[in-house]
């Protein structure tokens, strides 16, 4: 029996790939281990190792070919005792079987991941309108940049205009990034300015916080903030709270960022919000963006904050492309929301991903004549309260989004301001869209039960509309 | 008194095998090789999600080890664990059908691939957060002693995990306390992308413990013999109360960190040169048809029976059923039986 050799997956998320090298040609001996051929994506490169032994009888995918699906095969093994040309007479049959058998087999796990784009683990599509940046003047042009792009143009900005700015952090620099943020910033500015740690988050906190304290400007980028716990003591205790002990000598100009969150079927330990942690801390600025523009005139203005700035990213974002403005110096300021959608029914308010859900729900809730208004809150301490409370004084109503836990989090904050300054204002209870209160689970559909997506909001939308 | 750590080059290579222990490590190492090649295939196929890191190449190190420790001795690790729970005797079927996310695996699908655990068989996971599993091992020795048992720990991690500053607290306070824990250290030459000179002023990680006053040594992590005979210094070392002990075993990873790898850091003839040379299982083999202690066809046999327990795995776990959703909310909390 041929076997047959099928397009592999890097991620989870990945539907198909450049086969950019053959390694091994046609009638080579293949071992199981041998590396028979290169694939890539837009994020990263693989080997494919053969995992059966035989002879490779057949190559049906030349390289160089683009968009090849995952699953599909790619070419063909003939066993043991087997010759190739037996293969190559005998096998379509049976090899089309096989290729038929493997899809239908996944058609099942298909829908489900097709179920999680359009809702919950996928990404939204940026289709949805937004309202303009009113900061940006008329007649900018803007470029589609992703999310990823737009934060590492921010740094190299930053690092142009200001020699005291550094980059250092695991796998930042020789690696190119864990997910590709620091690209090509060692080709530009060299080893003494982007630097590769150990894997060491509470040493190289340390030392970011006193090179910050001894005059420069470091960003620290964790690989994610699930690893940043192991640094949170020198985050909250030293940069955090030394300013106000030292009676406002010691200024600690530092970003710590990286991604926060869910990613993807990674488990409980690697996809941990952060957002309420940090936000519940004086002495920190904590900015959440969701769109490439905000990511780059945000990360821009944290780098030149005098203060300590936790930027928390999403890796589930850095693919996205949106439109950035051409501007000559984009920043932006911290600690002021963005209305995104204008409405007049309810306010929606989101941070990071969330937003994008925000901004579907809203148009589904238009098609039921639910009038939303969404709010991109971009920063979350300080937290820009007065644009919440003027969108609340309008609509009566206001669903809080958020990827985190319930408990103690973001939206309760929000809700208890609310409660507070617009009380007489509120037709309904303020309502609250979550994480569900469990670790993260792995299994693909107890995780999609656990995450916050479009259809939580729109439920909560509708409830608080009485609809 | 410590004595100064030393790099042991002395295996049992000259003297004979027996051939019952020989076959027996053959046949474990091989069932790693073979488990982890089908987890590679099924994560291409879309079926094992996440991050999923492949023990390819370092076998010889967990099956060594193993067979230097007696019932109750515990075992733990970081994410790289599948070997590991292999050699800890766990069933094959359930650790794959925890890879895959459902209901049968070990964490009925909650874990993956990092998070995984046994304690029926002493297996302390499976920890996502480098370094974590250090500090942890390090308490079950002390509960060990605490509770007057002889039991050891064996607290394995990377030359990666090397460098987190938990590693050193807890070296300190074992060696403090005599605490029955072996610290394992899997230098296979990468974190990531990340050689062990671009990350540690020590490149010697079996020094590591000279300020602690812990003994160290430097194991050929390639040759189960020489990882068994280190080994069972070790873990007598720890089982007599004299306190923890460190071994630093040589050994690579053939196969990418995790799948998407941009294997950029390092040159395929060095991946090809220690597969063609320095294979523990290559090795091992040549060793039993050498001393004809096995024949092609004993180990073509074993080959067969292996893939068969492999392909057994692979097929439970993939039909399997996904968790129950109402499992969602089971074992976040115990609970309270009485107050
Ligand atoms: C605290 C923490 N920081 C970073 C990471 C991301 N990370 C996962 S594995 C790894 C490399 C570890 O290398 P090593 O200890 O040598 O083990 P190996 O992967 O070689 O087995 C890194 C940086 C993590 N999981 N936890
Ligand atoms: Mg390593």
């Amino acid at each position: 029996m041929a076997i047959d050799i099928l397009m592999p997956a890097l991620s989870p998320t990945m539907e198909e790939g450049t086969l950019s090298k053959w390694l091994k040609k046609e009638g080579d001996t293949i071992s199981s281990g041998d590396v028979i051929a290169e694939i890539e994506t837009d994020k990263a490169t693989m080997e494919v190792e053969a995992v059966d032994e035989g002879v490779l009888a057949k190559i049906l995918v030349d390289e160089g070919t683009e968009g090849v699906k995952v699953n599909s095969v790619i070419a063909r093994l003939a066993e043991d005792g087997e010759s190739a040309s037996d293969v190559e007479a005998a096998a379509p049959g049976a090899a089309e079987e096989k290729a038929d058998a493997v899809p239908a087999e996944q058609s099942s796990d298909q829908s489900d991941k097709d179920a999680q784009v359009s809702d919950k683990a996928g990404p939204p599509t940026p289709a949805v309108s937004t309202l303009k940046d009113p900061t940006v003047p008329e007649g900018t042009s803007f470029v589609d940049t992703t999310v990823r792009d737009a934060l590492r143009d921010a740094m190299a900005e930053e690092m142009r205009r200001d020699d005291a700015v550094f980059v250092m952090g695991e796998e930042v620099a020789e690696y190119q990034g864990a997910y590709k943020v620091t690209r090509e910033l060692l080709q530009e500015f060299g080893a003494k300015r982007v630097v590769d740690t150990p894997i060491t988050e509470h040493g190289f906190a340390g030392l970011g916080v006193g090179a910050a304290f001894g005059g420069l400007k470091p960003i620290v980028e964790f690989m994610t903030f699930n690893f940043a716990m192991q640094a949170i003591d020198q985050i909250i205790n030293s940069a955090a709270k030394t300013l106000y002990m030292s009676g406002g000598q010691m200024g600690c100009p530092i970003v710590f960022r990286g991604p926060n969150g869910a990613a993807s079927r990674v488990g409980a330990q690697h996809s941990h919000d952060y957002s309420a942690w940090y936000s519940n801390v004086p002495g920190l600025k904590v900015v959440a963006p969701y769109d490439a523009a905000d990511a780059k005139g945000l990360l821009k203005a944290a780098i030149r904050d005098p203060n300590p700035v936790v930027f928390l990213e999403h890796e589930l974002l850095y693919g996205e492309s949106f439109p950035v403005p051409e501007v000559e110096d984009y920043v932006l300021p911290i600690g002021k929301a963005r209305v995104r959608r204008s409405g007049t029914d309810v306010t929606l308010v989101a941070h990071s991903r969330m937003v994008g859900f925000a901004l579907q729900a809203a148009e589904k809730l238009a098609e039921d004549g639910i009038d939303a208004e969404v709010i991109d809150l971009r920063t979350l301490r300080p937290l820009d309260t007065d644009t919440v409370i003027e969108s609340v004084k309008k609509t009566n109503r206001i669903v809080t989004c958020e990827e985190g836990w319930r408990y103690m989090g973001v939206g309760a904050e929000i809700c208890a301001t609310v409660v507070n300054e617009a009380f007489d204002y509120l037709d309904a209870p303020p309502t609250r869209v979550h994480q569900k209160d469990v670790p993260l689970p792995y299994a693909a559909n107890l995780e999609a039960m656990s995450l916050p997506g479009t259809a939580d909001i729109i439920e909560a939308a509708k409830k608080v509309c009485h609809v | 008194m410590a004595k100064a750590p030393s790099k042991s080059k002395s295996s049992t290579r000259k003297n004979k095998l027996n051939r019952e222990e020989a076959l027996k490590f053959y046949r474990d190492m091989l069932l790693i090789r073979r488990f982890e090649e089908r987890a590679g295939q099924l994560y291409g196929m879309g079926k094992i999600a996440g991050f999923c890191h492949l023990y390819i190449g370092q076998e010889a190190v967990v099956t060594g080890m193993q067979a230097c420790l007696k019932e109750g001795d515990q075992v733990i690790t970081g994410y790289r664990d599948h070997g590991h729970m292999l050699a800890c005797d766990m069933d094959p079927k359930g650790v794959m059908a925890e890879l895959t996310g459902r209901a049968d695996g070990y964490s009925k699908g909650k874990g993956g691939s990092m998070h995984m655990f046994s304690k029926e068989k002493n297996f302390y996971g499976g920890h996502g957060i480098v370094g974590a599993q250090v500090p942890i091992g390090t308490g079950l020795a002390f509960s060990n002693k605490y509770r007057g048992t002889d039991n050891v720990c064996l607290a394995y991690f990377g030359d990666g995990a090397a460098n987190q500053g938990q590693v050193y607290e807890s070296f300190n306070m074992a060696s403090l306390w005599d605490l029955p824990v072996v610290y394992v250290i899997e230098n296979n030459q990468y974190a990531m992308g990340t050689s062990v000179a671009r990350a540690s002023a020590e490149i010697e990680l079996f020094k590591r413990g000279i300020s602690f006053e812990i003994e160290g040594e430097e194991v050929d992590g390639m040759d189960v013999y020489a990882v068994k005979e280190a080994g069972e210094k070790a873990v007598k070392y720890a089982r007599s109360g004299k306190g923890p002990y460190i071994l630093e075993m040589k050994t690579y990873r053939y196969r990418g960190h995790s799948m998407s790898d941009p294997a950029k850091y390092r040159k395929r003839e060095e991946v090809d040169d220690i597969r063609t040379h320095h294979d523990p299982i290559d090795g091992l083999k040549a060793r039993l048809l050498k001393e004809e202690l096995a024949t092609e066809d004993d180990l073509k046999a074993l080959d067969k029976e292996i893939k068969d327990i492999v392909k057994a795995a692979a097929d439970f776990s993939l039909d399997s059923p996904e968790p129950d959703p109402s499992e969602l909310w089971t074992d976040v909390l115990r609970e309270v039986e009485s107050v």
